[in-house]
């Protein structure tokens, strides 16, 4: 009875840190992405709220809650209010399955560095990834907005067509590490990551999350400029905020996806395992807000052929011939 | 071929990005650098006094006529000496546009644009600067001009006695 009490005061308190890390890295990964946008730019970026500009999202939020809080006549008020809710928890929730580091000895306890190793994680992660989908979908339609309606409608096919490349970029994943949970994949990468020995399906990976977190160069869900926002085009203040953070929590998740299926996750040597995840996972980051100061935005045909043409077929062939390769390897 | 070019315009970009993140920004930080703007520049406007220390105004309505937005107002009135002064001068300066016409049409240099540009205010009756907060203790552009010297009635010199000037004309004698 007690060995229960103590491991779901383990977990909780695993949640909180988890809870108060990845709402930290959300809010100073904005700020990140603005000083790291403008030196590309030549700028220096917010640099005005306490030393190097370390308060600004403290002010960002300040006047975020203090906004007009406008709700459309006509909105559906209860689905208008979680949709935004949704759209963060559910990349919240996707956390629950990381494997930050190896387990470690803790008074004499075993103590795993993840929430809940699920045997099945991969498919917990992907299902999550769909469920994603309704914040959007709720969002634009709740807005009784036609602007918004569209704005969701042309998100979600974009969401949907980018998560079927990004999953069928994981199946050699599987294939290779011969599990479904997300510990047994990084321990399969002790030789070398999966970069090395499956590149295509990296890239493929790589390509299809940006899409997901609906970054530039996919970020048709937002492009505020040609046309209107999109599915939170009615949101504003703290709400849309919401949205916002959401967004930057997903890039979090998804950086430690590509962290854990192909960079190795936590192996790594001289360092700390918890160390080298927080370093790959920084760098996948990084490499988003590079990709933002660097592409332009594609048009919205381009984005869904090059999904459906391009990206779809090229996954399906790399699973073939990686099960092949491998039947070829075994026998 | 055209895939090749794709690939190559889409990787290529990124080092390039790259490079310039470690490159200086080009900002200037407002408040804690300052730039000095040119001679040229035209921003609070002041009133000029000529080389004696005497106000250049003679209240001749040009500024407040060739200004686009109506922002300056004026009093003329006259000295014994039968020199014109403002009796009062007001711009309002959050109508003014800072378009310098108004210094254009001047003729006796007193009005002038200067490059002082840090006049923002909270209080827009703060911006309506009276005579007293235009006058400046000084010549501004040319410190040397002095519109009696060269035309206008006898304050300087007796009229029609000034270097560039010819004395008046009798027209009672002046006959072909």
């Amino acid at each position: 009875m007690s060995d229960f009490l103590i491991d779901v005061v383990l977990i909780l308190v695993k949640l909180g840190l988890i809870f108060g890390v990845l709402l930290t890295m959300a809010a100073y990964l904005v700020f990140a992405e603005r000083r790291i946008l403008g030196r590309m730019q030549l700028r220096h970026g917010p640099n005005r709220v306490g030393p190097f500009g370390l308060l600004q999202p403290a002010a960002d939020a300040i006047k975020l809650l203090t906004k007009e809080d406008f709700i459309p006549a006509g909105a559906d008020k209860v689905i208008f209010f979680i949709a935004p809710g949704l759209a963060a928890v559910t990349a919240l929730l996707t956390f629950a399955v990381v494997p930050f580091a190896p387990p470690i000895e803790l008074f004499g306890r075993q103590v795993p560095m993840v929430v809940c190793d699920l045997n099945v994680g991969v498919l917990y992660f992907l299902g999550l990834s769909s469920l994603a989908v309704y914040g959007v979908a709720l969002g634009g339609w709740a807005s009784n907005s036609k602007y918004a309606l569209l704005g969701a409608i042309r998100s979600l096919a974009q969401l949907i067509s980018y998560e079927l490349s990004m999953g069928l970029a994981v199946i050699p994943v599987i294939l290779m590490a011969r599990s479904f949970s997300l510990t047994d994949i990084v321990l399969a990468q002790q030789g070398a990551p999966f970069l090395l020995l499956n590149p295509p399906a990296f890239l493929i990976f790589l390509i299809s999350v940006v899409a997901e977190s609906k970054r530039i160069p996919f970020d048709i869900p937002e492009a505020e400029n040609e046309i209107v926002a999109g599915f939170h085009t009615e949101y504003s203040g703290m709400r849309f905020g919401l949205f916002f953070v959401g967004e930057y929590i997903n890039m979090v998740i998804l950086s430690s996806m590509i962290t854990v299926f192909f960079l190795g996750g936590w192996l790594g040597p001289v360092l700390p395992p918890i160390v080298w995840f927080f370093a790959k996972v920084l760098a996948c980051c990084f490499f988003f807000i590079w990709t933002r100061g660097t592409l332009p935005r594609l048009r919205y045909d381009q984005l869904m052929h090059f999904g459906w043409k391009v990206l779809v077929p090229l996954a399906l062939l790399n699973v073939i011939v990686t099960g092949g390769v491998l039947l070829w390897i075994k026998g | 071929m055209n895939l090749w070019r794709d690939i190559k315009g889409t990787v290529r970009p990124f080092w390039i990005t790259l490079r310039y993140m470690f490159k200086k920004p080009v900002t200037i930080q407002y408040p804690e650098q300052k730039r000095t703007p040119s001679p040229r520049y035209r921003a609070r406007i002041v009133l000029t006094r000529d080389p004696r220390g005497e106000e250049r105004c003679v209240a001749c309505y040009l500024c407040s006529a060739a200004c686009p937005v109506d922002c300056i107002s004026m009093q003329a009135a006259e000295r014994e000496d039968g020199r014109r002064y403002a009796a009062w001068f007001r711009i309002n300066f959050t109508r003014c546009i800072f378009c310098g016409l108004c210094a254009e049409a001047c003729p006796t240099l007193a009005i002038q644009m200067s490059p002082d540009y840090e006049i923002c205010n909270r209080d827009p009756m703060k911006l309506v600067y009276e005579k007293e907060d235009l006058l400046i203790a000084d010549g501004g552009k040319d410190n040397e001009y002095d519109f009696y010297q060269h035309a206008g009635i006898g304050v300087a010199n007796p009229r029609g006695g000034n270097e560039d000037e010819y004395g008046p004309v009798d027209i009672k004698s002046n006959l072909p």
